[in-house]
């Protein structure tokens, strides 16, 4: 509902989310999949200096869906 | 296995099999012979109608949310390993993970076996609106008090589709709306029900409307960020990060409002200087790292980059547990207007 209301304002928000189903649900535009519900952007399961390289991914993909003019809603995934 | 009773299975997530909280909610699926928790209220109701739940199957809500499709089909083995009549899942009040699962599970053994299904859940719970026109929901309240006059409703439906009886209207049986428009007979014309509608709202008298407006609007997709190199990137989070002791009083469920707290000289968000305040997902990993929620060290790393023009250097945060729609909508457009005069260019949200 949040990202939703902030696209409302006319500024473009991305959501990092495990569970896109909702995020699509809220009417959120902008959805990036994160791995685990407990770290939208981290991975408990690597290391410190893998957890940070994957960090850079999802926050890149953020800002790359940010960048992209989308008509619809979009869920924008790592792989 | 009594010969001539009907089977039915429940599922249950892990908190009420009794297994435990957040702390489990990475349990995979399991299940366990006969009723269990709200299934021996529920068996109550199902003996007068040779009725009997021979299994609950359960999952960890995480686990299922963040495996969909891999929990379904372990759960549908599990639940055709008995051939069963029906299946009853939850209810799952306004819990959002344990909504998917209910819906998702319900909605697959429908479609692919065409057995009888019915789960609960309250208004608030996002998974109404993606399942109502699928199935039977029952509308419950935001937690287990009234499940007493929850329970025959579930089972008054179930029996009801069993035995292939038809079933009364939504406001009578107490399920949402399905979006079937059925026709009845009225021995007034439209144009005076509108009329007598319209009278009744200007004289601010209560009046229902015989069609059910759409609870999510939609917005269209603002434009993109033209020059990243130029543009202001803030963040957002409905994950419950607050400063220890939570000076703004967020709430950790049905939150009212959100905090501003400053990221000025900070490269990285520090551990211990942080709580969650959120009831909805286990913060323990957060904790240890609390970037892993607010990814401040890698927007950081990016501003002196000079990838982004800029970070903002305020953190809104709130928590997204049980939200009541208005007050969320709210704090959106609250939210929206705040980053505006501050000339926001892009939002990253990251959401538990």
């Amino acid at each position: 509902m949040l990202a939703k209301e902030i696209e409302r304002s006319g500024i473009p928000a991305a959501q990092i989310t495990a569970i896109t189903r909702v995020a699509q649900m809220a009417g959120s535009n902008r959805i990036i999949r994160a791995r685990g519900i407990v770290h939208p952007t981290g991975d408990a399961n690597l290391s410190p200096a893998e957890e940070k390289d994957f960090r850079r991914l999802i926050v890149s993909k953020a800002l790359e869906a940010l960048q992209t003019e989308i008509t619809q809603q979009q869920i924008f995934s790592l792989q | 296995m009594s010969d001539n009773k009907l089977q039915i299975i429940h599922y249950l997530n892990q908190y009420f099999i009794g297994e435990g909280g957040e702390n489990k909610a990475d349990m995979s699926p399991c299940i366990q012979k006969g009723p269990v928790g709200l299934g021996r209220a529920m068996q109550k109701s199902l003996d007068s109608n040779s009725a009997e739940i021979v299994a609950t199957i359960s999952c960890g809500d995480n686990y299922f949310a963040e495996r969909i499709e891999e929990s379904t089909s372990v759960l549908m083995d599990m639940i055709n390993s008995y051939k069963p009549d029906a299946l009853i899942a939850g209810p799952a009040f306004n819990a959002g993970r344990y909504g998917i699962a209910c819906g998702t599970l319900c909605k697959a053994m429908q479609d692919r076996f065409d057995i009888p299904v019915i789960t609960g859940m309250s208004v608030e719970n996002p998974s109404v609106d993606l399942f109502r026109e699928t199935m039977y929901i029952v509308e419950t309240g935001d937690t287990v008090k009234g499940i007493e006059t929850v329970i025959p409703k579930m089972i008054g439906i179930l029996m009801k589709l069993i035995n292939k009886q038809e079933i009364g209207r939504s406001s009578e049986e107490g399920y949402f709306p399905r979006g079937p428009i059925i026709n009845q007979q009225s021995e007034r014309t439209g144009a005076e029900r509108a009329v007598t509608m319209l009278l009744n709202k200007l004289s601010g008298v209560t009046f229902k409307s015989e069609v059910l407006a759409p609870k999510y609007d939609y917005v269209p997709p603002s434009h993109r960020v033209e020059a990243l190199s130029k543009a202001l990137i803030a963040l957002v989070t409905d994950g419950g990060l607050v400063p220890k002791g939570n000076p703004d009083n967020i709430e950790s469920r049905g939150a009212t409002h959100f905090g501003l707290y400053s990221l000025s000289g900070l490269d990285s968000l520090p551990t211990d200087v942080y709580e969650i305040n959120h009831t909805g997902y286990d913060p323990t990993l957060v904790l240890q790292d609390p970037n892993r929620l607010v990814p401040l060290d890698i927007t950081r790393e990016l501003e002196k980059q000079g990838v982004i023009g800029g970070l903002h250097e305020t953190l809104y945060s709130t928590a997204g547990a049980v939200g009541i729609l208005e007050n969320e909508i709210r704090m959106g457009r609250e939210l929206g207007k705040l980053l505006k005069e501050h000339g926001i260019s892009g939002v990253i949200l990251t959401s538990t």
